[in-house]
């Protein structure tokens, strides 16, 4: 029952970040020179005072702050975040088809980044002055250095313009056809480059952890007893050792969803992937201000899922954090 | 006149000062010492490249995509004709303000935050440290995209837009900082002495605070230069300036024929924030030494 009470309050905690994220959303639009009316006479080629005083009863903007800010939460419950009027379209419905792509790309890498990360840190663990151990230390230094986009157009010039082997930009092919497994597959080849590329940064920060943990538990005296007792080197790190040295790396990870997403909007830049990053690079041109802010609410909403999914897979890691 | 009594020469220990032995720790360190040669190297031509290098970064001198080497262009021209070493020279200066001063205003928050939260405990602590979750539900580049979409491109309030997104490293690491030091015991001396607050959290607590605070903020500077170049390769720069971001963005289309346009001011972006991060590891090394596990 601990768990369920600690999960709501989680989920309660939850909920008042997202308001206060609202608050402040509709705090910069309001703060921001120019508003919806004058987007709107732009987009007539210009409007007379009046025009605008109309337009502004129109949409409310002649209320008080704290009526509007009202409103604008009101209609966030009821899954209305505004009108694109960019895009001629509401904006959560904009984000909706979006956002699936996102969440493809970013999840694929933060699991591929965690799996061969903690592969890598157990490997250079146990041979401390192995190749794979530089080679954990050279990735830790070109993740930290190497701007994530730089990265994606390196490995698009080697990857899709010298030898081609995967496609240059977007999701899909148009010219593909045939069932399921066909699109799959098509996806998959396009989601490769920009996966890695949005992986390789945090590839980096996970080895590093894992490593350092490893070896940490790998000097552990349950970990000689498990040895004294005669299992092999290789029981006592696959058994033992490695699930205790988790929960640090799948802390830190749960940690980096908000850098993760971040660093999507740049390699969807690169590949011209369809997610939100892309969408947001398109409203911020446009002056689009409630297709950004309802992504920027959105991304909040993603990253604190991430942080409860991590929690829960750290319960399923670690069974003693359930009691804390 | 007090008597002095004569110590042999020999018997005199020097009593070294912790930056002077710091610095010896740094120095016998070959790749921190290799990332501020560099450093320095970068700095000065941040400095006097641009007055010797007389060449408008914008100003269109050449044919476009001239290969570097060739008709006496180093790094060749980009898709307008405009001179790449004059491109990255002048974005070295912004990149390197940028980078310093977005640290600074991170660390200014960060740290006023964090020392707050670490001393007064209680609700100051709870809300503060509220706030610092709240900053960092936020995905920092977005956040970032959005303030200076929304309030103009300049570089004061491109500085502000990443300084006010970084900072909550920052303040968890200070605030973990004065947990530890002010349960220590010459704090309560100083208290017990009658030092105010203000006082005991600035002059007491702060500096013995400081070495985890320094290697952070080395770290932040090389934060914040990728960063920027991250907003300006999004088109979201100061459109008076060059730096080193919006070469990359606005080449990055011509790949095919003159893939140098880009990996050169990449390059350039790389080698001054892996510089940075040597130097960062080298200050952890010597000002934390009995931390040196990693």
């Amino acid at each position: 029952m601990a768990f369920v009470q600690k999960f709501l309050i989680r989920v309660f905690y939850a909920v008042i970040l997202l308001t206060a994220v609202l608050v402040l959303n509709f705090s910069m639009m309001h703060l921001a020179p120019g508003d919806v009316a004058d987007t709107i006479s732009q987009s007539m080629g210009g409007a007379d005072q009046e025009v605008l005083d109309q337009i502004r009863a129109e949409y409310g903007l002649d209320q008080p702050f704290l009526v509007q800010l009202g409103r604008y939460i009101g209609n966030v419950l009821q899954f209305n975040l505004g009108y694109s009027y960019f895009f001629n379209t509401p904006v959560t419905d904009l984000i909706l088809q979006r956002l699936p792509a996102t969440l493809l790309l970013v999840f694929t890498a933060q699991i591929m980044a965690l799996l061969i990360g903690v592969v890598l840190g157990v490997i250079s663990a146990r041979r401390p002055n192995g190749l794979a151990s530089h080679f954990v230390t050279a990735l830790a230094l070109f993740g930290y250095a190497a701007p994530v986009f730089w990265t994606g157009i390196l490995l698009l010039i080697a990857f899709s313009l010298k030898i081609q082997w995967f496609p240059v930009a977007g999701m899909q092919d148009v010219t593909v056809s045939g069932g399921f497994w066909v699109h799959a597959l098509d996806i998959a080849k396009h989601l490769v480059l920009p996966a890695v590329t949005l992986g390789s940064v945090f590839l980096a920060l996970y080895s590093r952890l894992s490593r350092a943990t490893m070896m940490e538990v790998l000097g552990s005296d349950y970990v000689r007893t498990a040895k004294a007792k005669g299992l092999t080197e290789r029981e006592v790190v696959y058994k033992h050792a490695l699930k205790n040295s988790l929960s640090p790396v799948i802390t830190l990870a749960g940690l980096q969803f908000s850098a993760v997403i971040s660093g999507a909007v740049l390699v969807e830049a690169v590949f011209s992937w369809p997610g939100l990053g892309t969408l947001a690079f398109q409203s911020i041109i446009a002056r689009d201000t409630p297709t950004i802010l309802g992504i920027l609410f959105f991304s909040a909403v993603v990253v604190i899922v991430g942080n409860l999914l991590t929690d829960l897979a750290l319960r399923f890691v670690d069974p003693r954090m359930g009691g804390k | 006149m007090s008597e002095q009594v004569k110590v042999p020469e020999e018997e005199v220990v020097e009593a070294r000062s912790p930056f002077s032995e710091a610095w010896e720790m740094f120095r016998r360190n070959h790749a921190a010492m290799a990332g501020l040669v560099v450093l320095i190297l970068i700095v000065i031509a941040a400095i006097i490249g641009p007055p010797l290098y007389a060449v408008d970064p914008f100003e269109m001198v050449w044919a476009p995509f001239s290969p570097p080497g060739v008709d006496g262009f180093i790094l060749g021209t980009d898709y307008l004709g405009r001179d790449l070493v004059a491109a990255l020279l002048g974005g070295a200066r912004v990149s390197l303000i940028i980078g310093l001063a977005a640290a600074f205003v991170t660390v200014a928050i960060g740290v006023t935050v964090g020392a707050l939260a670490g001393f007064y405990l209680g609700w100051v602590e709870e809300v503060l440290m509220r706030i610092t979750e709240f900053f960092q539900v936020l995905p920092t580049l977005l956040f970032s995209m959005v303030i200076v979409a929304l309030f103009g491109a300049s570089l004061p309030m491109i500085t502000f837009a990443i300084g006010v997104v970084s900072w909550p490293p920052v303040a968890r690491i200070t605030r973990a900082e004065f947990l530890r030091i002010r349960e220590l015991e010459y704090v309560t001396a100083s208290r017990a002495s009658g030092a105010k607050n203000f006082k005991l959290m600035f002059s007491v607590i702060l500096p013995n605070a400081l070495p985890p605070i320094i290697v952070q903020s080395a770290l932040m500077v090389g934060s914040a230069i990728l960063f920027e170049a991250g907003l300006s390769f999004l088109g979201l720069t100061d459109p008076n300036v060059v730096s080193w971001g919006q070469v990359i963005g606005s080449n990055r289309q011509y790949i095919l024929d003159a893939p140098y346009t880009v990996t050169i001011p990449g390059l350039a972006i790389f080698v001054t924030v892996l510089a940075i991060s040597l130097v960062g590891d080298g200050l952890n090394d010597a000002l934390n030494p009995k931390l040196r596990q990693r």
